[in-house]
C-alpha cells in the first residue's frame, strides 16, 4: 500500500525522521486555520499518490491564512493525472539552502535491502541514476543487520554529503531505517530532504510503501487505507477478503492462482482483438483452495459490475476439486436468483484437473441457459469475447 | 535424474498439525512422497497418520533422516520455523505459506545465506514435484508422470496448468518458485540446475510481470544454458501500478512489464509462447524436432 505524503509524514515523525510542521485537510477554511495555527508564510500541497503535482499546478506558496485558504480552494477538487484532490497538506513554508535525496527500499534483485543517497536532491531521482550515475551511491543493506551509526555514516560518505550536516544526515537515515522495519514498509523515500537557511535538515517529502502482508502486526495501518481513492467494487471485494482489481473492459474474469488469472486476462484481450477490442474488465483470483462460498461471492462481484457483459470462469483444479468449483458456480446463479437478482449475463466456463468429470457433471446437470462449457482456455476466451461484444453492441443500439 | 527432490528424499513436515499441513501431507503421502516425520513446537509425542510429530526440527532430523523440509506454518510463525530448518543443517526447505511479511522473508533468507547449509524454495510457492519419485508441496501429482521436461514457474496453477498441457511427455521436475517479491530459489539457479541435469532435455520457463528475475534469466540462458528453453509470461494486459494477486506481480514504471520480459527471452532465442497453450505446442514441437 501507498502512503499519501501526508501519512508518511505522520510516521515519520513517529519515528522522530525531523519534518516541517503541518496539518491535513480536507476543506479551504481548515487550511486557514492551519496556516493561522502555524504563523508566517506556508505551503499548500495537494495530496496524490502520483509524480508531477508541482507542475499540474498542485503546490502553491501562501503568505497569509487567507491566501492559504484561496490555494485550498483552488487545488481542492483538482484533477492531477486521473487522481482527484481531496485532500491538502498546509506545511510550514522554509528557505532552501540545498536539497539532498535519501531512500531505503527493498532490493528485489539482491534479496537485501538497499540505500540511496546523493546530494543533488529534488530532481527526479530516476534522472539522476540515467545521466549522473556517479552522484547517486547505492548502499547494499543486510536484511539481518540493519543500519546503524556506522552504516548510517558509510552511506552518507559514499554519498558525499559536506562535513558540516554529516551528523544530522546520519541520524535521518537511521531513523528512516526504523521506519522501514518498525512500520513493515518496503519503500521509505525523502526527496527533497533539505538544508534550510537556518541550518536545519528535514524532509520536504515523503514516499512510504507498506507491506500489505504485514498488516497483522500494525494495528494502526487500517487507518491508513485510502477508501476514497479505491474504486467501490475493490473495496467491497476486499470485505469478502477477495482478491480484486478493478480494469477497464467487458469480460469479468474469474478464476484461481494469480499467475493462471493474469494469463487469463491476456488471453481474454487477445481472443476480444476481432470483436472491436474487447477487454477483460477485472483481475479475480479465488485463490488455491477456494471453496463454493468463495466462487459464489466472486461470481456476485463481477456480476454486479455494470461495465461487465459476459463472464469467464477459469479455473484449473489443482487443491480446489473442480466439483467443489461447479457447485460453486450453481450456488451463485440460485443465490442470486434468490435475491431476486436472477443473472442476465452469461457465464462462460473452463474448468479442468482434479474432478474435472463431476465438475463438468454438475454444470451439464444444472442446465441453466446462461451457463456454458467450453473445454480449453482459449476456444472459451473466444466465446466470451464474442458474447461480451454481442452484449456491447446490444445495449448500445 | 531430477533435480533437488528424488525417491530417497526424506520429507518433514513443519506444521503437520495444523489443517493445511495434514491435508497436506496426506497428499504428499498418496502421491509416494516418503512423509518421515512432522514437526510442532509443543506437540512432540502425537502421531498424524502413523506419522511421528517431533517438538523441534534437530530432533525430528537425529531421529528420522529427515533431509527435506516442508513448510505449512502460519505466516507469523514462518521466520523462526524455517530458521530451525537451517539451524539444523536441512538441505532443502520448501516454504509454502503465503502471506510472510517481507521483512521475514529477507531475514531468513539472508540466515540460510549466511549458514549456507539450506536452499529455500519459495515463500509463497506450490513447491517441487519430481513425478513419480517424490513430492514436496501442494502440487497435484495426478497431472503428469515422469519424462524429459523441467519445468520452473512463480505461478502455482500456471504451472499445474503447463504440467496439464503437456501430461503426455511428463516431466523431470517441476519447480514453482513462488510470486513473492524476495525467493530463495530463482529461474536461474533453476535453469543451472536443469542444465546439470541429465534427464533434462529441455526447460519450459514460466514468468510473470514485476521485478527483472526474467530479464537476467535471459542473460543467464545466454551465457550458461545449452539445452532447448522455452517461455511464457503472463500479465501482458497488466496496468501500472495495479497488483496482481502475487505480492511480486506489480509493473512500476517502464519496469517488469510483460512486454519487456518477452523480448529478453526472444532476444537470446528462447520461444515465448502467447497463452499457455501456444507455448505447450512450441515445446512439442520442439521436442519432435
Amino acid at each position: 500500500m501507498d502512503l499519501y505524503e501526508y501519512q508518511a509524514k505522520t510516521l515519520f515523525d513517529a519515528h522522530e525522521v525531523p519534518v516541517t510542521a503541518g496539518e491535513v485537510c480536507v476543506t479551504p477554511d481548515a487550511a486557514h486555520e492551519v496556516a493561522r495555527k502555524i504563523g508566517g508564510p506556508v505551503v499548500v500541497k495537494a495530496q496524490v499518490k502520483t509524480g508531477g503535482r508541482g507542475k499540474a499546478g498542485g503546490v502553491k506558496l501562501a503568505d497569509t491564512p487567507e491566501d492559504a485558504q484561496a490555494r485550498a480552494t483552488d487545488i481542492l477538487g483538482m484533477d492531477i493525472k486521473g487522481h482527484t484532490v481531496h485532500r491538502v497538506l498546509v506545511t510550514e513554508a522554509t528557505d532552501i539552502a540545498e536539497e539532498y535525496y535519501v531512500s531505503f527500499l527493498l532490493d528485489r534483485a539482491n534479496r537485501a535491502f538497499l540505500a540511496m543517497a546523493s546530494v543533488e536532491g529534488g530532481v527526479e531521482i530516476e534522472e539522476v541514476a540515467a545521466t549522473r550515475p556517479e552522484a547517486l551511491a547505492l548502499v547494499r543493506v543486510d536484511a539481518i543487520d540493519g543500519v546503524d551509526v556506522a552504516k548510517a555514516r558509510d552511506i552518507v560518505d559514499q554519498a558525499g554529503f559536506p562535513a558540516n550536516i554529516r551528523d544530522e544526515v546520519t541520524n535521518v537515515l537511521v531513523r528512516l531505517w526504523d521506519v522501514l522495519v518498525k512500520e513493515d514498509a518496503t519503500l521509505v523515500e525523502v526527496n527533497p530532504l533539505v538544508l534550510t537557511t537556518d541550518g536545519r535538515v528535514l524532509a520536504l517529502d515523503g514516499k512510504v510503501t507498506l507491506d500489505d502482508n504485514a498488516h497483522y502486526r500494525h494495528a494502526s495501518h487500517a487507518d491508513l487505507v485510502d477508501r476514497e481513492g479505491t474504486d467501490p467494487i475493490e473495496l467491497r471485494a476486499k470485505e469478502l477478503e477477495l482478491n480484486y482489481v478493478k480494469l477497464d473492459g467487458e469480460v469479468g474474469v474469474v478464476g484461481n492462482g494469480a499467475g493462471l488469472v493474469m494469463s487469463t486476462l491476456d488471453v481474454v484481450a487477445y481472443a476480444g482483438e476481432p470483436f472491436g477490442g474487447i477487454r477483460p474488465a477485472n483481475f479475480l483470483d479465488i485463490g488455491g483452495g477456494a471453496s463454493a462460498e468463495i466462487m459464489a461471492n466472486g461470481l456476485d462481484i463481477v456480476l454486479n459490475d455494470p461495465e461487465v457483459y459476459a463472464v469467464f470462469v477459469n479455473v484449473f483444479g489443482g487443491i480446489t476439486a473442480c466439483d467443489a468449483v461447479a457447485n460453486g458456480i450453481v450456488q451463485a446463479v440460485e443465490m442470486l436468483a434468490a435475491k431476486g437478482e436472477p443473472i442476465t449475463k452469461p457465464i462462460v466456463c473452463r474448468i479442468d484437473g482434479n474432478n474435472a468429470e463431476e465438475g463438468r457433471q454438475i454444470l451439464t446437470d444444472f442446465g441453466h441457459p446462461l451457463v456454458e462449457m467450453v473445454e480449453t482456455m482459449d476456444d472459451a476466451a473466444r466465446r466470451v469475447a464474442e458474447l461480451a461484444a454481442a452484449g456491447r453492441d446490444g445495449s448500445a443500439s | 535424474m531430477t533435480i533437488w527432490l528424488d525417491a530417497d528424499s526424506r520429507i518433514l513436515v513443519q506444521g503437520m498439525t495444523g489443517s493445511e499441513g495434514t491435508k497436506h501431507t496426506r497428499r504428499m503421502v498418496a502421491s509416494g512422497a516418503q512423509i518421515v516425520a512432522g514437526v510442532t513446537p509443543g506437540k512432540g509425542g502425537q502421531e498424524v497418520d502413523g506419522i511421528p510429530v517431533f517438538g523441534d526440527v534437530r530432533e525430528a532430523v537425529v531421529a528420522t533422516g529427515a533431509n527435506v523440509s516442508v513448510v505449512f506454518v502460519p505466516p507469523r510463525f514462518a521466520q523462526a520455523a524455517v530458521e530451525e530448518a537451517v539451524d539444523a543443517e536441512i538441505p532443502l526447505c520448501v516454504v509454502i505459506t503465503e502471506g510472510i511479511p517481507v521483512h521475514d522473508t529477507a531475514k531468513f533468507f539472508q540466515y540460510a545465506q549466511n549458514a549456507g547449509t539450506t536452499r529455500i524454495i519459495g515463500p509463497n510457492c506450490p513447491g517441487i514435484i519430481s513425478p513419480g519419485q517424490s513430492n514436496a508441496g501442494i502440487i497435484p501429482a495426478d497431472i503428469t508422470g515422469p519424462g524429459p521436461i523441467g519445468l520452473v514457474s512463480k505461478s502455482g496453477t500456471l504451472t499445474y496448468q503447463m504440467m496439464y498441457e503437456l501430461n503426455d511427455i511428463g516431466f523431470s521436475t517441476a519447480v514453482g518458485i513462488g510470486g513473492d517479491p524476495i525467493i530463495g530459489t530463482t529461474h536461474i539457479d533453476c535453469l543451472a540446475a536443469f542444465e546439470a541435469d541429465p534427464a533434462t532435455e529441455a526447460i519450459v520457463m514460466i514468468g510473470e510481470i514485476g521485478g527483472d528475475a526474467e530479464e537476467r534469466a535471459a542473460a543467464f540462458i545466454a551465457e550458461n544454458v545449452t539445452k532447448p528453453v522455452v517461455g511464457y509470461v503472463a500479465g501482458f494486459t497488466a496496468p501500472e501500478g495495479k497488483t496482481m494477486g502475487h505480492a511480486g506481480a506489480i509493473v512500476s514504471g517502464s519496469a517488469g512489464t510483460a512486454a519487456a520480459k518477452k523480448d529478453a527471452l526472444e532476444a537470446v532465442g528462447v520461444k515465448v509462447g502467447q497463452t499457455p497453450s501456444e507455448t505447450a505446442r512450441l515445446m512439442r514441437a520442439l521436442l519432435r524436432g
